[in-house]
């Protein structure tokens, strides 16, 4: 069953430009869908328009066949709840004011007014382990903390509610490779024991055919491919996509040297 | 003679909390159209040993070591007489190109300004010469981009007008400072490409600085890979791939996803870089290595060589 219909969706800024036209796509329920393209092509707008931050100005996106922009607030407050995000600078998508314990419990203040304080400390504790992160660092302020593990307290704070789809946009563009690797197998885990779906935008193609089921490419506003991972990455399309991947430096050196020897600029 | 040979570099910084070691006793050298790639992560120190010698450090830095560039001691030397190396043998292209640029000015008067103020050039000289390198650096349309401010340029445009504005009067060295990290995939190899073009036409030496391995080889015959302010390897590009002798720089290259068919979990290094006011007194990398031993914790490897090009930080080089 598909989680998320995206249908003939537009977004135009000022009358005229045209950040997303014409985007169609479904979501299936586990599935992991890469969003690629370079700047400007559209990706965070969509995760926005996906996020109820913006309105369209054509089409309609829909969650398990309802409209997300007809929503009574009910409906409104149940879907925040079953679909959250994660974001690109992992500092400053979090409070610098509050501790740790507040900004991983925040959400369920808002989506869970009913659960008493003794429940708010058992769900922050049942969601710390399978992150990393340890009880004794709850009373702790988001400086203290490397970009690593402030990766990790975002995605504390959007899976303690329990979604069922996670808007990654970049999740690792801001952090160092080392740590990139540990964020990355985290999201694997999620995917594979909680069944979670989620729309990965990067652009980082290496990371995405390691991660995605199925990978979107947009170009100027529009999708130009959407493939399974490995047929994308063995037959594209479109001659953007082909473009797109002889762009991705290789990992034999040699290899490396000879397509930069070839790249024409 | 190497072109540029630095000594026992040391950058420090003192803050109330106490001082932070950003470069720690760092020491090698670049021959004359070599080019070198230095990587390492955030906070490994690898832009500090670079901005150290060109004077651009932090005010409340403190910088000890020397610094050679053909025989003349850079490090110390007033801004004045600094400025004569920042605008002639030396350039650096940074990170960000809009931060850069200066946004008021538009790009020709930024570009003929340091043929005039540095060598002397009239206008005309160095108008000629400005859109030579525009041209050099693949603009589209070089007398039109001449007249246009940074705004008006896209991310990778204006990271060409910053390569035009570092090769204008032939520099032996360029620094490189991430330039592809702010762009889009696609663009990168642009950028990486045309660097390579230069370096082969002008036999300019260059410095990549960067924290992604794999963009390394299209332009760089040799690495030194950084952690915590130390030099913890370096060695030609084949040696670094084929027997990295480190347990960081192996973890690194790992830790790097190919691009290839999903084959499960990445190699992922655990823990992560130390505090740089909170060393630790042994190997920095210990705390997170797999094969760290006693000795590591309480002494600090010295940079050993193991080939004639090869040298290792590490006190089991040998067996790795």
């Amino acid at each position: 069953m598909d989680l998320l219909q995206v249908e003939q969706l537009g977004v135009t800024f000022n009358h005229s430009f045209k950040a997303l036209n014409q985007v169609s796509f479904n979501l299936r329920q586990g599935e992991v869908l890469g969003i690629v393209g370079e700047s400007g092509s559209g990706k965070s707008t969509l995760a926005r328009v996906i996020m109820r931050l913006q309105m369209p100005s054509e089409g309609d996106v829909k969650w398990r066949s309802d409209s997300l922009f007809a929503m009574d607030n009910k409906q409104q407050q149940a879907y925040r709840k079953q679909v959250q995000m994660i974001f690109q600078d992992p500092l400053d998508a979090l409070n610098p004011r509050m501790t740790v314990a507040q900004i991983i419990a925040e959400p369920l203040r808002y989506l869970m007014p009913q659960l008493s304080r003794k429940q708010v400390r058992q769900k922050v504790a049942q969601v710390l382990t399978p992150m990393g992160l340890s009880e004794s660092q709850l009373g702790r302020y988001p400086h203290e903390f490397s970009g690593g593990q402030c990766q990790r307290i975002g995605i504390a704070r959007a899976m303690i509610v329990e979604p069922e789809l996670l808007v990654c946009d970049e999740p690792v563009s801001a952090l160092d490779v080392s740590i990139q690797a540990q964020i990355i197998n985290l999201l694997l885990e999620l995917k594979q024991q909680k069944g979670l779906s989620m729309l990965f935008i990067s652009h980082d193609l290496s990371i995405v055919r390691h991660l995605c089921d199925r990978v979107l490419v947009l170009y100027k506003g529009e999708i130009v491919e959407l493939a399974e991972t490995e047929s994308l990455y063995q037959s594209p399309q479109s001659d953007y996509t082909r473009r797109l991947l002889a762009s991705i430096p290789l990992h034999n050196p040699l290899e490396e040297r000879a397509r930069i020897e070839a790249w024409g600029v | 003679m190497n072109f540029l040979d630095v000594r026992h570099l040391s950058v420090s910084f003192t803050q109330e909390q106490g001082s932070v070691q950003a470069v720690r006793d760092v020491s090698f050298s670049i021959d004359e159209g070599e080019t070198l790639a230095v990587v390492g992560e955030s906070g490994a120190g690898k832009s500090q040993v670079f901005h150290a010698l060109l004077g651009l450090q932090a005010k409340n830095a403190r910088v000890a070591g020397s610094a050679k560039l053909a025989g003349q001691e850079l490090i110390g030397l007033p801004a004045t007489q600094l400025n004569q190396y920042r605008g002639n043998a030396l350039r650096i292209i940074f990170q960000d190109p809009m931060t850069a640029l200066n946004p008021y000015l538009k790009i020709g008067v930024q570009l003929t300004e340091i043929l005039q103020v540095h060598q002397g050039a009239s206008y005309q000289q160095a108008r000629t010469q400005a859109l030579q390198a525009l041209q050099e650096v693949k603009l589209p349309n070089p007398e039109w981009n001449f007249q246009q401010y940074p705004h008006e340029l896209s991310g990778g445009m204006r990271q060409r007008v910053m390569i035009a504005m570092a090769i204008l009067g032939h520099p032996r060295l360029i620094i490189a400072d991430e330039p592809t990290t702010a762009l889009d995939v696609t663009v990168q190899s642009d950028i990486i490409s045309l660097l390579k073009k230069i370096h082969q036409q002008h036999g300019t030496s260059m410095v990549l600085i960067t924290h992604d391995i794999p963009l390394v080889a299209g332009l760089c015959e040799r690495i030194m890979m950084m952690y915590a302010g130390k030099i913890v390897e370096t060695g030609t590009l084949q040696e670094i791939h084929q027997q990295a002798r480190h347990p960081y720089t192996r973890a690194l290259l790992q830790a790097t996803p190919a691009n290839q068919r999903n084959s499960g979990k990445l190699v992922s290094i655990a823990g992560q870089p130390p505090d740089p006011r909170q060393l630790p007194t042994g190997c920095a990398f210990a705390p997170r290595c797999e094969k760290a031993r006693r000795q590591c914790q309480t002494a600090q490897p010295e940079l050993t060589a193991v080939s004639d090009t090869q040298q290792v930080a590490c006190f089991f080089a040998e067996e790795n």
